[in-house]
Order: structure tokens, then sequence, then C-alpha cells
């Protein structure tokens, strides 16, 4: 079916569902600042739109059966009001909309940027013609800020869906095939209609042409498709989509749908202020929901943004910071899931960082008979167990079995049939909280041990050079006081224990009632064990003395070394022997230096040929090397025993099968090149300090039960699977969160929706065994428009980067990218062709709720990984492949969408971080100074022409051209400037999961690359696409896929 | 010309050496008819204090295949400075430093008295000594305890140039590095796994430093004497001695029903290989001290299940021993490669069960290592045993010898045919080798890796000369023991031992090869073949291939009346011979009842290397008694009178004449039978077997002692009566190495057992009637008397049917 005659609706609008700015924004403008123009400034498109937007505030009075096929639809998904729009476009033909818009909308430019601002505000009035209006101008946005009640949002939204979308779903595809045929041709003249602008509509030029032109796949294809196609899907050559001339033609075809059309207003670019903005998105989001309480009282209510600061009041689902999904509403059947090919993941951080304000986990205690579970699902108590026949037996949510209510649990109902102590207790209430376990639920029977931490320190030759064995020695002496403890506790439960190795392994032996230490060598590296029990795991307060003695005497032991061999896995090995030994679980914390060439098992050697790049081998690049690491893996996890993996390489060191382990075992890589103490050392260390210090569980095991119709398929994280079903992770910590996807088994229903209770089994930092749960309702609905209004683009991402990483393993790279275009502009144009209002081919109609995913696909595209440019290290491209595997939603959207924040002009009074602005070189300005931060790196960027006041302020010297570049931390002044400077880069330090190393970069200096790698919307320095350039290779994919 | 007697005793006292027979029957056929081979005991150390060393090499003769040295029996024709060698008669020139040698004045070597001479080795460096102690850490605190004690001790009695390791077990193994500052360093390797020097050497960086000191240049020369495991006790005496002191009971937890978990089989393994890759052909002691068996890795005697006990005689016989012959293979290799290198093993067991020595024997019979057996680390009998390793004698130098060799030449009519002691072949083929074995054979070298004072080596011989090629009148058949070895001083040292006996015709003077039949030394020659059989044939099988023996030899040299058993006489020189067969059927060398398996072993390892003396008390013990005024008593010693037992002649004094106040206790101290009866209830006995010192008081001695008499001063010989025998006690066991079991016990105690097994059970429960004497005390057993055991030899003897 060919797309054209539609007008697409305005996803936008219903995307911001919760927005309690409906109604405040109708009829006003508002909407425009938020997406600007797409299309850019010249291009102006009649304000159709505004008219579907209408119908959001009041779907519910739209009359669904009659409604045509899709411009019912298309009604509902906006949101339209049937009243303002009605009738028109339901009698008439699919043309007469855009006529009637075509007459409305005065430019063309103007349209466009009225579309967009339609689609968020709901509608414009139909001429909305100020196109220029700065994008995050503030009177537009007001309406929003002062709209949003939260209930309100949802009740216009919510309810109206249901009627309409039944009614669409049938006929939709018929009807489309006819009218929008048509539709095109009798176009000839006016302009696009912008109606739908507001995705994408703003295609540059003369949207008109666009639309006149009959068939996509006719006219588009010749010109931009090969080589969008070529540049996508192969290597994404920069400088093809750089050329301006074709830039022109490029976008144009997207947007226009036809390079004939080009010719005439062709010049004009697209204002990239005119696409959607991710920085906009946030911000707005921010306003509207920021500083505000989150009651999670309401099935499928979509969360605030991961960018947003808010509160989380717990009423019965799960605070999204632990989980959070992909879409909080499922369609119905599993043709419909298959259909919309829009992922239905949960991404799962059971031990996510609460704020100190939001109400911390309570402990439930059922006695000695455990937690009270479902019989046949065993399921946990939870608020979706229905209790009946007087408060005697209940039915489970999940597997709807009827349970018999222990006597000692017993409750009456109160007149709504909810016990009477429904408020004291977590389990009946709360979606989180955690369950004291019994003796059943601990390795053989036997009540847990508090765990143990072992620092293993590689004392090879490179590592005593580099000065880092000293280094860690002098740290662990005060980093060791600050080990975690149970609240409230007075010191910490956690053993410390210390080997050092080269090809052979030193171990210690600290026990308290020593004078001195001792070392034991263990030199059989073949079969790995621990030579001794006693006084190898101590408690940091009672051993200080001798620890310290000997953290004193590590360096100068093997000052003179030349041993420069290494083994790693009879390192990791040993460590799990001697938590085996202790009858623990605990954390490896390695400093490895190099790759391990002892004779020893796992012993590696170089494989990283340059030449795989781009074939089909490349893979192999990614795939650890098996056997010995597999195993250990697997002793590892069994054994409750995590790896973290400090790397300080001076060359390749197959990260992908060193960083193997860690990535099984809920541990995380942390990599230093070419190490020096006085470049790195900070740095180092504060990763050091966090990762021994965060909150953590051990030995832990996953189970996600759902209620029936739909089940966990597949889940991606630090972790280990020995079946199905039971997630295994040797420990899980703050920082770390599993992907979860779904599938359907069956039809759910709307009336219960789709229950899911994870269960988390694990050892707490003081020994104890504990049940962590976490229930989450989301709703189900048989409208795709009701999946994709609830749709939540962070999350969504999140599950395709992790999948896509997972894809390169065993696909070529190319097959990855293609496959994750694909998937997206079939997500895309399922939409197109179930939710929105017809428009015209051209026009790139994105939900509301995804319209920034282009630019995180895009960026995910580009990302080291997926890039396949022999210019980045192997071991880089590895690394960042296996530390996104345990990623959270936050760590995936700043990852791949920094933040780039100017500081040049930022209001040193208040203690507001300034605005973030879109990280795309257009932004910076050669007097401005910018601070980017993606989570892993830090770059403050100095324009050429930045005040030398500035300047002076922050870093004390005259001009920038004194300014030294290797400084690793910012001065300490006594100035407005650089205390702003300082607090926003340690606020931002104390939000991310590892510490960024600070680099300053000046503008056309030659470090400058690295920091221009991280302007997502820019052209990839080793291949990717410009953000705009990508948007029209997406919508070229979405018209093949409705053809 | 002197008795044999004193000639017998005269050589011993000389040379170390008593031969089966001091004149030698001329041919092979002849030999074969005297039943006892012609054999030799060699002490190759026997104790010469006045035996100067000699700072000059041997002159060697100069056939390469004969290499024997200049003796006292050489021909020398000092005009023309040859000297004729008394082997292969080679013609050899004296080597220019003899040129001033003339009939008056002749090197030390070619006086007579000087048969055993003993040179000092100029050449090469002086060796460290080397001591390394392997100590097992599955013990009970108080053995640790006292175990580490001795060790500290011990140290003490090292010479400060000494090297001395450390290696301590229990799962694991742990290498200690000596002399670290700061911090005790230690190389561990798990129990489970055996590994060969190679992969050691690796694992201990023993080799990377060598090479690093060659790359670095100027340090490269210090030779590496030491290394960071074995160092000089002077430099680590403080060192080592702290870290035994915080040596650390087995931290691994043991659960109910396990034995602890011990890899000593990996643990010898690991010391056998530091030594092998440091100090290869270097005197060196390998002291292991164990608290228990191996029950885990290679040399496993038993699992860790406690319900499974360790193998008894019973499980071996019927084939179920399933962790022995493993474990012996895995010991015999040790052995094998210490004494390859020279180095000894020594093997401390202290438990009350067994420890797997029956597996380990080898470890210290093949490289002369010591055997000792306690119930635990706390009694004296090791910490005293261990003490008198480390004894010096007069000149200040340890009575012990490392990495010795014995090589034997002989005279063209006899060849060697084998030795049986704590050896181990070197494989030196020569014209001397007989093709018939005995004991360890095949070869004229022999590696004795330790030795002392004591060590007793049987070598046996055979005639070859042929029946019908007489060997001229006059004509003496010469053996020749050189022995090199490494003093305890660094040393290298040679002795030389050359003896000659004369031959004999047997057709026409069979009587001067009987009167030259030195039985004491045969019984031990036989005893030692007999036990070396036990070790690998079936018990019944071995006594009955020494009753044909014995038989074969009454006929031979008996007087006898064919079928008249009461005719049958023996002369004097074989009159104790069956006795001692008698005894040393019953012992605990080829009886097995009764004794564990390591139990034989321990008993077997000191048979064979004790010097006749020791030996003979342990075949037959020696019994005192002690009393007021006992009856006219039979007083034959057994040792030293012969013809008494036989004919049951009784030599009568009257003790009461030799009875003065003045010397009560000794004069009460007299040898008596040992027999059951002499247990007689108003006597005290002392028996010697060797490995025990037993005290036995009789039934009225005993109750008196119970009742308290001996402290009340009118009964002050009483008082002293019960003191003497604990003082003979005393005197033995400070002489004596390994410490005996000292055993104090009386009329039906439990111990007494100890000594009712020993004693001929002349009465039992079956004749005790019969006899129809209230003496002596009944034994129960149904062994046979010594009485009944004569009648029957008799009686086979004289068959003509035999």
């Amino acid at each position: 079916m060919s797309q054209q005659g539609y007008v697409a609706t305005p996803p936008y609008s219903q995307a911001q569902p919760g927005m309690g700015g409906y109604p405040a924004g109708f009829g006003s403008t508002p909407a425009q600042p938020l997406y600007r123009h797409y299309g850019g400034p010249p291009q102006s498109f009649p304000a159709p739109p505004t008219g579907m937007m209408k119908p959001v505030s009041s779907p519910s009075g739209m009359p669904p059966p009659q409604v045509p096929s899709h411009y019912g639809s298309n009604g509902q998904q906006n949101g339209a009001h049937p009243q303002s729009y009605p009738a028109p476009p339901y009698g008439q033909p699919p043309q007469s909309p855009y006529h009637s818009m075509a007459h409305q909308g005065p430019p063309p430019a103007q349209q466009l940027t009225n579309q967009m601002g339609a689609m968020n505000l709901g509608y414009g009035p139909g001429p909305m013609q100020s196109p220029q209006v700065p994008p995050t101008s503030p009177p537009t946005q007001q309406p929003f800020q002062t709209a949003p009640p939260p209930a309100m949002g949802h009740s216009p939204l919510g309810p109206p869906p249901t009627g309409p979308h039944s009614s669409q779903m049938a006929p939709p595809q018929s009807p489309l095939a006819g009218p929008p045929m048509a539709g095109p041709q009798s176009m000839g003249g006016p302009p696009p209609m912008g109606g739908m602008g507001r995705p994408f509509p703003g295609p540059p030029p003369p949207g008109a042409g666009g639309f006149q032109q009959p068939g996509p796949g006719a006219a588009g294809p010749p010109g931009h498709p090969q080589q969008l196609q070529g540049q996508f899907g192969g290597q994404m050559a920069g400088p093809g989509m750089a050329g301006p001339g074709m830039a022109g033609p490029g976008m144009a075809g997207p947007f226009q749908g036809g390079a004939a059309q080009m010719a005439g207003p062709p010049q004009k670019k697209l204002d990239p202020d005119s696409i959607p903005s991710t920085t906009q998105v946030i911000e707005d989001d921010q306003a509207k929901r920021g500083g505000q309480v989150y009651t999670t009282n309401l099935r499928g209510q979509v969360p605030p943004l991961v960018t947003t600061d808010y509160t989380v009041q717990d009423q019965g689902n799960a605070s999204p910071r632990f989980m959070r999904c992909t879409t909080y509403s499922f369609p119905c059947t599993a043709d419909l899931a298959k259909q919309c090919q829009v992922p239905l993941a949960t991404i799962i951080k059971p031990f996510a960082t609460v704020p100190k304000n939001e109400t911390p986990m309570y402990v439930v205690n059922h006695g000695e008979t455990g937690p009270i579970r479902c019989n046949r699902c065993k399921a946990y108590m939870c608020p979706y167990m229905q209790f009946m026949d007087g408060g005697r037996r209940y039915q489970c949510g999940f597997c709807n079995c009827v349970n018999e209510v222990p006597p000692f649990y017993f409750q009456h109902l109160d007149h709504m049939g909810k016990r009477v102590d429904f408020y004291e207790r977590p389990e009946l209430s709360l979606g989180s909280y955690e369950f004291a376990a019994t003796l059943d639920y601990c390795k053989n029977n036997k009540p847990a041990s508090p765990p143990a931490y072992i620092f293993m320190i590689d004392v090879s030759y490179a590592n005593i050079k580099s000065g880092l064995v000293r280094l860690v020695c002098d740290e662990l002496k005060t980093l060791l006081d600050n080990l975690p403890r149970e609240d409230g506790a007075e010191s910490s439960m956690v053993k410390v224990g210390f080997v050092t190795y080269n090809k052979i392994l030193h171990f210690y032996n600290v026990k308290s009632a020593l004078a001195q230490p001792q070392m034991m060598v263990v030199s059989d590296t073949a079969e790995m064990f621990v030579p001794l029990l006693d006084g190898f795991l101590v408690n940091f307060q009672e051993s200080r003395a001798v620890i310290n003695n000997l953290l004193d005497q590590i360096p100068d032991m093997f000052a003179d070394t030349n041993e420069s061999e290494t083994v790693f896995a009879p390192v990791i090995q040993a460590g799990v022997e001697a938590l085996k030994a202790a009858e623990c679980s605990g954390k490896l914390f390695i400093f490895h230096s190099s790759i391990p060439t002892a004779e020893a098992p796992g012993k590696l050697k170089n494989r990283d040929d340059k030449k795989l790049i781009n074939t089909e081998k490349e893979k192999t690049l990614f795939q650890p090397q098996k056997a010995v690491y597999e195993q250990l893996s697997k002793d590892c996890v069994s054994q409750g025993c995590s790896v973290d993996l400090f790397l300080f390489p001076s060359q390749y060191v197959d990260i992908a099968t060193m960083g193997d382990v860690a990535t099984h075992t809920g541990g995380s890589i942390f990599k230093y090149s070419n190490f020096q103490v006085e470049r790195d050392g900070q740095h180092f260390l504060s990763d050091l300090r966090k990762d021994v210090e965060k909150a953590i569980g051990f030995d832990a095991i996953m189970r996600v039960r759902t209620s029936t119709g739909f089940r966990a398929t597949d889940f991606f994280g630090a972790i280990h699977m020995n079946n199905t079903t039971d997630v295994e992770m040797a420990a899980v910590d703050c920082d770390k969160a599993v992907t979860v996807e779904f599938k359907h088994d069956d039809t759910l229903s709307e009336e219960t929706g789709a229950l899911m209770q994870c269960a988390l089994l694990y050892t707490t930092i003081s020994g104890q065994r504990r049940l962590r749960i976490h229930n989450l309702s989301l709703n189900c609905s048989a409208q795709l428009s009701e999946l994709y209004k609830s749709c939540e683009t962070d999350a969504l991402i999140n599950f395709f980067t992790k999948s896509a990483y997972r894809a390169m393993l065993n696909q070529p790279l190319k097959t990855v990218r293609e496959n994750l275009v694909n998937q997206a502009a079939h997500m895309l144009a399922c939409y197109r062709k179930n939710c929105a209002s017809p428009s015209a081919a051209s026009q790139l109609i994105l939900p509301d709720a995804m319209k920034v995913f282009p630019v995180y696909l895009n960026s995910l595209l580009k990302t080291g990984p997926l890039v396949g440019s022999a210019e980045l290290s192997t071991d880089d491209r590895a690394h960042q492949r296996l530390s996104t595997t345990a990623m959270g939603v936050e760590d995936t959207q700043l990852l791949l969408y920094p933040r780039l924040i100017p500081l040049h002009n930022m209001d040193v009074a208040s203690d507001v971080v300034p605005t973030p602005v879109r990280c795309s070189e257009e932004r910076l300005t050669d007097a401005g100074m910018f601070l980017l931060e993606n989570g892993c790196s830090l770059f403050l960027w100095l324009g050429q022409a930045c005040p030398p006041e500035l300047i002076q302020s922050i870093f004390n010297v005259p001009s920038l051209a004194h300014v030294p570049v290797d400084l690793r931390s910012l001065p300490e002044l006594d100035n407005p400037q650089s205390k702003k400077l300082r607090s926003i880069v340690d606020s931002l330090l104390d939000q991310r999961p590892s510490s960024m190393k600070l680099l300053i970069v000046k503008q056309k200096d030659r470090s400058e690359i690295m920091f221009r790698q991280h302007l997502v919307e820019d052209k990839g320095l080793h291949g990717g696409a410009s953000y705009m350039d990508f948007l029209c290779y997406v919508h070229r994919e979405i018209r093949q896929v409705l053809t | 010309m002197a008795t044999f007697p004193e000639f017998i005793a005269q050589n011993e006292e000389r040379d170390g050496v008593r031969f089966s027979w001091n004149v030698w029957p001329s041919s092979r056929l002849e030999a074969t008819r005297m039943v006892v081979p012609v054999a030799s005991l060699f002490t190759p150390l026997k104790e010469r204090p006045e035996l100067p060393p000699i700072q000059y090499e041997p002159v060697l003769c100069s056939r390469v295949t004969c290499r024997a040295v200049l003796n006292p029996l050489c021909q020398v024709d000092y005009r023309a400075k040859l000297w004729a060698c008394n082997f292969c008669y080679q013609r050899n020139q004296f080597p220019p430093t003899y040129a001033g040698i003339s009939d008056v004045n002749q090197p030390a070597e070619l006086l007579p008295q000087f048969s055993t001479i003993e040179y000092v080795v100029q050449r090469g460096p002086l060796m460290p000594l080397v001591f390394l102690y392997v100590v097992d850490t599955c013990m009970e605190d108080e053995d640790l305890q006292a175990l580490k004690e001795s060790l500290q001790m011990s140290l003490s009695l090292l010479p400060p140039t000494a090297l001395v390791g450390l290696i301590t077990f229990g799962r694991m193994i742990q290498v200690h590095e000596l002399g670290c500052e700061g911090i005790s360093k230690s190389y561990v390797f798990r129990g489970t796994k055996d590994l060969n020097a190679k992969q050691l050497q690796e694992m201990l960086g023993l080799t990377k430093p060598t090479a690093a000191q060659a790359g670095r240049g100027p340090q490269a020369p210090q030779a590496p004497l030491s290394n960071r495991f074995l160092q000089p006790v002077q430099k680590i005496d403080m060192n080592l001695t702290d870290l035994l002191g915080e040596l650390q009971r087995d931290p691994w937890p043991v659960t109910q029903g396990k034995r602890p978990l011990r890899s000593l089989g990996s643990a010898m393994s690991i010391a056998v290989g530091l030594l092998e890759c440091t100090f290869p052909n270097t005197g060196a002691r390998i002291m292991t001290f164990i608290g228990g068996p191996a029950t885990q890795g290679p040399g496993m005697v038993v699992g860790d299940e406690l319900k499974a006990p360790i193998r008894s005689w019973h499980d071996i016989e019927k084939d179920n021993a399933k962790f022995m012959k493993k474990g012996t293979k895995h010991y015999e290799a040790l052995a094998s490669r210490a004494s390859t290198n020279g180095h000894i093993i020594d093997i401390y067991a202290c438990a009350l069960d067994q420890t797997g020595l029956l597996e380990m024997k080898c470890c210290s019979n093949h490289t002369g290592g010591y055997m000792v057996m306690a119930d635990s680390f706390t009694t004296s009998l090791f910490k005293q045993t261990f003490q008198r390793v480390f004894t010096k004698d007069v000149s200040g130098a340890f009575k012990m010898a490392f990495a010795g060799t014995l090589e034997i030449k002989t005279s063209r009519e006899i060849k060697i045919s084998g030795a049986i002691g704590p050896c181990v072949s070197l494989n030196a083929k020569g014209p001397c080798v007989s093709e018939n074995e005995i004991g360890t054979g095949g070869t004229s070298q022999w590696k004795i890796c330790g030795l002392d004072h004591n060590t007793t080596l049987a070598v046996y011989f055979e005639v070859v000369n042929q029946h019908n090629a007489p060997i001229p009148q006059g004509g003496r058949g010469a053996v020749q023991y050189v022995t090199q070895y490494q003093h305890s001083s660094g040393q290298k040292r040679i002795r030389v031992t050359t003896t000659a006996r004369n031959w004999a015709d047997a057709g026409t003077q069979i009587q001067s090869i009987a009167a030259s039949f030195d039985q004491e030394a045969s019984a031990i020659l036989m005893a030692r073949l007999a036990v070396y059989r036990a070790e690998t044939e079936e018990g019944p099988d071995v006594l009955r291939w020494l009753d044909r023996q014995l038989i074969r030899l009454c006929q031979k040299f008996g007087d006898y009346h064919k079928d008249d058993p009461n005719s049958f006489r023996f002369s004097e020189t074989f009159s104790l011979y069956p006795q001692f067969m008698f005894h040393l059927r019953r012992s605990p060398f080829l009886q097995v009842f009764n004794n564990s398996p390591d139990e034989s072993s321990y008993y077997r390892h000191q048979f064979m290397r004790q010097d006749l003396t020791q030996s003979l008390i342990m075949i037959q013990p020696i019994l005192y008694a002690y009393s007021f005024n006992g009856p006219p008593e039979c007083v034959s010693t057994v040792v030293c009178s012969g013809p008494a037992l036989l004919s049951v002649q009784i030599s009568t004094v009257d003790f009461n004449t030799l009875q003065t106040d003045s010397v009560v206790h000794i004069s009460l101290k007299r040898p008596v039978l040992l027999d059951s009866s002499s247990i007689l209830p108003d006597r005290i006995l002392l028996m010697d077997t060797f490995f025990q010192i037993l005290i036995y008081h009789g039934e009225t001695v005993s109750q008196w002692r119970k009742a308290g008499y001996q402290e009340l001063p009118e009964y002050e010989n009483f008082r002293h009566l019960l003191q003497a025998p604990v003082d003979d006690a005393q005197e033995i066991l400070h002489s004596r190495f390994p410490m005996p079991r000292y055993i104090d016990t009386e009329h039906g105690g439990s111990q007494a057992r100890f000594l009712l097994s020993k004693v001929n059970p002349s009465q039992t429960h079956n004749n005790m009637y019969a006899w129809g004497q209230e003496s002596g005390a009944p034994i129960l057993t149904d062994d046979v008397s010594l009485q009944v055991f004569m009648d029957h030899l008799k009686k086979l003897a004289v068959s003509s049917a035999a």
C-alpha cells in the first residue's frame, strides 16, 4: 500500500498521554516551540494536524463504529477531537483533508512547523505560523507546564482508544489502498499537508511535490535508495552523506517523495532544529513531570523519563527505577505483537538506588514456613492476589489458582473485599518489598555467610612499573574502611582477602594473630587451589595491622621483578576456590595488565585481526575463547563469585575473552589503556572506590513470573542461565540491570492486564538470605495505538542495544545493522499504517512516544561495536559491547545521547545545571565552553574564542593557549564560575555508576576528534549517518515496508 | 695360631668383616654342599677411632676392569717400583709420588695392620650437608608442639654451615622459603598431584634466578650453593626457629568419621624433587616426620573414611589392600630417585595406628635412611632417638656419612652374588659379578646413601673355582671392599678394606672348614636371606626353606648314626646355630601374626641394617634375672657360652658365695635362659629384644612393690633390687639407636605379653602338669618349644629318607 495520500496522524500528541497539558494546550500555539519546524523555516505546512489533534482531548466522543477505517483510527490516535474535525474527514475521501489543510495552512514552511507543534500540543489553530519561534522559547512551553495534572492526561486518553481502535483494526488496510493512491494525484499543487507534519513532515522544500508523487517506490527509489542503502546497510560512508549535493536530494527524498521536485525548492536544507530533539523531549518531560510525585497506583501508567527528576510513591507497582518497560500497554494477541514488532520487554534493575526521600525496602517475615506463595505457580504474595471467601482463600493473579490462606496469615476482608490489614502489610500494598528467606532458600540448607571481597593484584613488570601496584595497595588501606555494610550496622561484615600474581599466584595469610603476614605461593596453575583456609579471608578491622603491613610490603617485594608473563583464568579459579572453601559468596577485584600468555589454562594469544573487519568473520573478534572461560563462568556463578576486572593494558588483551567471566557474573570491566598514575590514577581510584562501596547482593537467582498469556523468553544482562527461566547472577549491584523480553503464549485480556513479578533471591552484604520482589502491572489492549501511546523510547533503545550487541556474536555486523533498521522501520510503518491519520507518503510520521527513537537508533548504529571501523581498537569495541550488557535504561540513554552542557552562559547564581543542548557540532560556538558526558567520558570543550575572563576564572591562566591540556581535574579557585563548574562536574560524577576521566579539549586541537565522536547527531567519524540523513533513510525504509 | 673365635673377633675389630666360613672350600661343588654360602657381614664405617685418615688418594690397579686399590696383600718389587695387583695380577708402576718407596719406607697401605685404611680425597669442593625437614601438620596440638620443640632443638645440633630446608604438609604441601624479611613465604602445592623434578623446578622458580643472574653478569659467579629454600643454619637459625614456632596444625576441617587429608606421598615427592634439582649427588637427608597415614594423592595408603581401616596382613593376603600396590610403587620410585642422587630419606612415624611404613619402607631401606616408629612425638622414644641422630664422635663430626658407594673386588676364584642391606645396585657389571643373584645382585657396586657406624651389609659370594682346577697350596682368596662416601665434614673419603681367607679342599680338610664356621655370622647371614625372601614370598615357604637348610647343615656337619636321633651330636662351632634358627622362626621378622604390616616392616628394616651383635639380640633376646637368693642357676649366657643348650648341660654356680652386702645389686644380676622356666615369682627379669627393654616383676616381687616395701628404710636392699634392672636398662637405652621402647611391667600385667611371646615355651598349658614343677610360668601357646624343635630336628637330620 502506498502511504502517499494519507495524512499522517500526529502521533506525538498521543505520546503525551500523561500530560495534563492537552486540554490546556488546545487552541493555543504552544506546540510549535516544542517540536519546532521539522521542515525548516522555509517550508511551512498547513497546520492540518491541529485538527487532528483535537480529537485527542475528547476521543470518547467519537462514534467508533462509523469511523472509516483509518480516519477513525487517526482520530483516535491523535486523540483527535472528533468534534472539531470529524465531519469532513470521515465523510470525505482522503484527499479532502489535505485540501482543507492546505487551504488553511499558509506557507508550507509554516505549516510544517505548525504541524509539529500541533502534534505536540494537541492542536494549534490552523494558522500556526510562527516557524521562527525558537524551539525552546519559554512561552510555548508554559502551557504544558502549567497544564499537567497527571490524572488529566489519562482520563481523556486512556478510555477512548478502545472503542475506536477496535474498529480501525479490521478495515485499515483495504481502505488505505484505495484512497491513498487517489490522494496524491489529486493533490497536485497544494503543499504537503502538514497535517501530519507533526513528525517529520518537514521535508524541506515544497512539501507539495512530495505529495504529488505517485508512488514513492517508483520515483523515490531510483536516486536515493541506492545511496542510502549503500550507506546504511554497509558501512556508512561519511562522505556520501556529507556531500552537499547529495544531501539535498537525499533528504528530500524521504520527505518529499520525489527527486524531481527537489529541483524547485531544493536548495533549502532541513533545519536541524525541526527534527525531533531529544534534549527537547527531556526538557519537556522534566518541565511537565519533574519534581513531582509519581504514584504507582495505576495499571499501565507510563512513568516519567529516566532523565526526569521525580519522586516515586509505591502504591502497588514497582518503581520505574526497578522496572521499566518498553511499552506499558501490551497488545492482546501475538498477532498484534508480531504486526507491530515493538519489542515487549522490561528492564529490571533490582537493586536500583532509591533517593533518600523515597521509602526504603520493607522486609517482610512470614516466619518459619517462609514467604507465602501460590501453590501452583509459586508466585509470592503480592498485591495481585485476590482474597475471597471471607479471607480464607486467595486467587493467584498470575495463574488463577485458588489457594488456602494459611491460618497465621488469615485476616478478614472489609466491605470492598480488601483485607483489613492491607496497609499494614507491604506485600499486599506495595510493588516492591523483601521477604526474609528461610533455610529452604539457602544453599545446602545452611545459613549463608557474609560475602568476601578478594583483591587480586597483577604484580608483573607492567603493573609495577606503571606504579599501579603501589597505588592500589595504598588506596586499599583506607578504602577497606568503607566496605558496604547493612543499614545501621556498625561495621561491615564483608571479609577481605589478598592475592598477588604474575605467572604464579601468591596468597596471603593475614590472620590477626600473626605478627607478620605469610605469603603462600601457588605455582601449579594447571590445577588451581587455595593453599590456606584460615587467615585468608579476614575481617579488615580485626586484621588491620597485618593487612597494612602486607600492603606496605607488596610494592617493595616485587619492586625489581622482571616477570612479564601473567596468568588469568587460574586467578579467577583461585578466587572461586577460596570462596568455595570459605563457603561464602563474594567478589573478586582483579587488577590485571596484559594478555595472559603464561603456560596455564586460559592462556590467550593475540587474535586481533583487523582484516576481519567488515567480513563475515568479524563476529569472531567478539566471541570469547570458549572452553576454560565458559566453565569458569559456571563455577563462579554456582559459587556466587562475581568478578570485577580492572584492566591496564598497553596493547591488545582480548577483552572479548577476558571480560567474558565478568559479564556472566554480574561484574564490571574497567579499562585504563596505557595507564599512568599521574594521568589516570584519580580516575581509576574513584572507579575503584565506587565499585567497592556500592550496594550489592550476592549469589542471586531471579525469576520473572507473568500472568497467563505471556511469558519471559529472553534475558540480557551480566547473568548466567542454566535453564530457560532462572536468571543466575553471582552478584547484582545497584547499577546492573537485566533486560527481559516477553512473548505471547495466548491472548491477553484487557480486563486483567499483564502482570509480572520479579523475584530475586539473594544474599545480603551481611550474609542474610532475602527475596526481593518487584511487581508490575501493565495494560493490555487490542488497539495498537494504545501500545504506541505508552511506549518508552529509552527502554526500547536499551532493549535494541542489548539485543543487537548479542546478535553481533552470531551474525555479520551488516546483518545486525540492517535488522535494527528494519525492525525500527517496521515498528514505525505499522504505526503509520494502523494508527496514524492518512498523510502523504512523503511525510515521515512518528508516534509521539517514539519520536526521538531514530536519533537513539542512529547513535546505536554508530557505536564502536556496530560501526565496524578498522580505526577503532578491537578491545575498545569489545569492551563497550560487554559493558553495555548490564546497563540500565539511564545508562544506555546517556551513552547513546550524551549531554552537551553549555557553560559559557551559565547562571552562576542558580544551582541548576544548565540545560543541555543537542549533540551536534552546530550547537557549539567558538566563544563557548561545553561539557559533554555520556557516562563513560567527560569532556570540557573550549571554543577558540572562549572569553579569557572565563578561562581565567576557571583555569587561572590568562588565555586559552595557556590552558594545560593534561589537566586531570579542575583547579579549585575561589570564584563563582569555578565553583559552579566544579559542582556541576562533581554532581555528574556522583550520579554515574562509573567515574569519568575529565578530558580538556580545545577546539581544533587534535584531541577534538575524540570529543566529536560523541556528537551523535552529526555524521560519525568512523562511518554512520547524521541524524538528518538517518531520518531520511528510515523514512525510505518505512515507505518500502508500506508498499 | 690363635683360635678361630679369636681370629674372628680380631678381624671384626679391625676390618668390620665377619665371614660365614673362615676357610673356604676350594670348588664350586663343595661350596654348594656347605649349605651356608660363603658370605660376609660387612660394616663399612666400623668405628675405628684410632685409624688416622690418610691425606692422599689411593693407588689403583691400572687395569681398567680391575681398578683395585693397592693393599698389604699385594706383592711389591721395591727396586723396580712395581706392584702386582693381587686380584688381577696386573703389574703396575708406582706413581711418581712413591719414588722414595723401599722395604723400610713403606706407605701405610702396605702395612699389614692397615688392612683397613681410609683416604681423604683432596679434590673437589667441600660439600655442604643438607637437611630437609618434611613435617606433617595433621596431628594433635600436643604432638605438634613436641615435634616443633624437637626440631628447634635439632637446629642447634647442626653444624652452622649445614643447609636446612623446611617442607610442611597436611592437605597441602608448603615449601618454605627461608630468610625472608617482614613476611614469611612458602610455595604451596596440592597434595593430590605428583610433580616431576622439572615441573617442580619451574614452579619453585629455581631455574630463573640463575638465568637472571647470568644475565646480569657480575653477580653470576656466586655458585648456587644455597637457594631460597635451603640455607645455612647460621644464617636463618632465628628465622627458622620462629617459623617452626608458628607452625599450626593443618587448618582444613576434618569432619566426623574422616581422617585428615594428609598428602604425605606428594610431600615426599616434592622433597625428593627439590633436592634432586638443587643438590644432586650431594649428601642430604630428607627427614620426614609423620603423624599418620597418607590419605590422599599419590602414595596414599588408606582412604579418608575412618570406617575403612588401614590394611592388615589379613587384607594383604586376601589381596584386599587396594592402595598398597600403587602406594608402594610411588614410594619405590621416590626411593630410586633419591638414591640415584645420593639422598637419604628418614621416616619418623609417630602414631598409634599404622602410618604406611609397609609402603614407604623402601624409602628408608634403599637410601640407608632411618625408620623410627613410636606412638607419639611426645614420647622420649622419639625425642631421644631423634636427638641421637645428631650425636657426634670424639672429633666432633656426625656419626653419619652420606652418599656412599661400596665396591667389592674379589679374587678370580670367587664372585659376588649380591648384597642384602640398606643399599641399591649401581648395576656395575664386571668380571667378579656372579650370575647367580642373592639379594641385590648383578653388580659389584652398591649405593648406600646413608651410613653410620652400625650400618652392615650382608654380602654373598659364590666360589666359582672348578673342582678339577685345584688351587695351589697356600693360595688365598681375597676380597676388597672400597667404600667411598661423603664425610660429615664435607670431605670425600674412601675407606678400603682388604681381607683374605685360605682355601681348603673340602674332601680332605672338611674339619678345618667346619672349625672355621662362624655360627653367629652365619645365623645372621641366613636370617637376612630369609627375611629378604620373606618380603616377596609366602611366609610358610620361607620357613620351609629355612628348615631344609638347617636340616641339611645338620646332616652335613652333625655327628650321628643313621636313623638314631639320640646319637646326634653337633660340634661346638655349630651347637648354637639351631637355637638361633628356632628363635628366628618365631621372630617378627618371619612371623607376621600379631604384628601389623607396619611393625613387620619396621622390624625388618632394623634387622637388615644393624650389625651382628644387635641382630643377634633381635633374633634371640637377652634375658637377665635379678633376685635375692634364687636357687642355683643355669648360667649359659645366651651368646657366648655355646655348648650349654643342646646338651642341656647345667653348670651351677653358688651365687650365695658371691654375695656380699656391698654389691648386692650387682651380684644379683645373672643371665638366664630365654625360657618360660625363667619366669619366677621372686625374680625381676630384664629382657632386651633390641626394640624393647622390658622389666618384669615376678608375682611376689610385684606384691612387695605394691605394698611399698622399697620405701621403708629397713628394706633398702629391696629398693636396690628394684633399682638394679632400671639402671641396667638405662645403660642400654643410652647407647642404642633407635631408642628401644621401655616397658616396666609385672606378673599379670598386660605388657608382660612381650616377654611371654619371646621366651621358649617350655611350659605351656599342655604340658605344665607333666613337668610337675611349680617353677616357671606356663605360656598359653601351641607353639612348639625348643626341646620339641630339637627333637624333630635330630630325627630329620639322621633320617636316611631325608
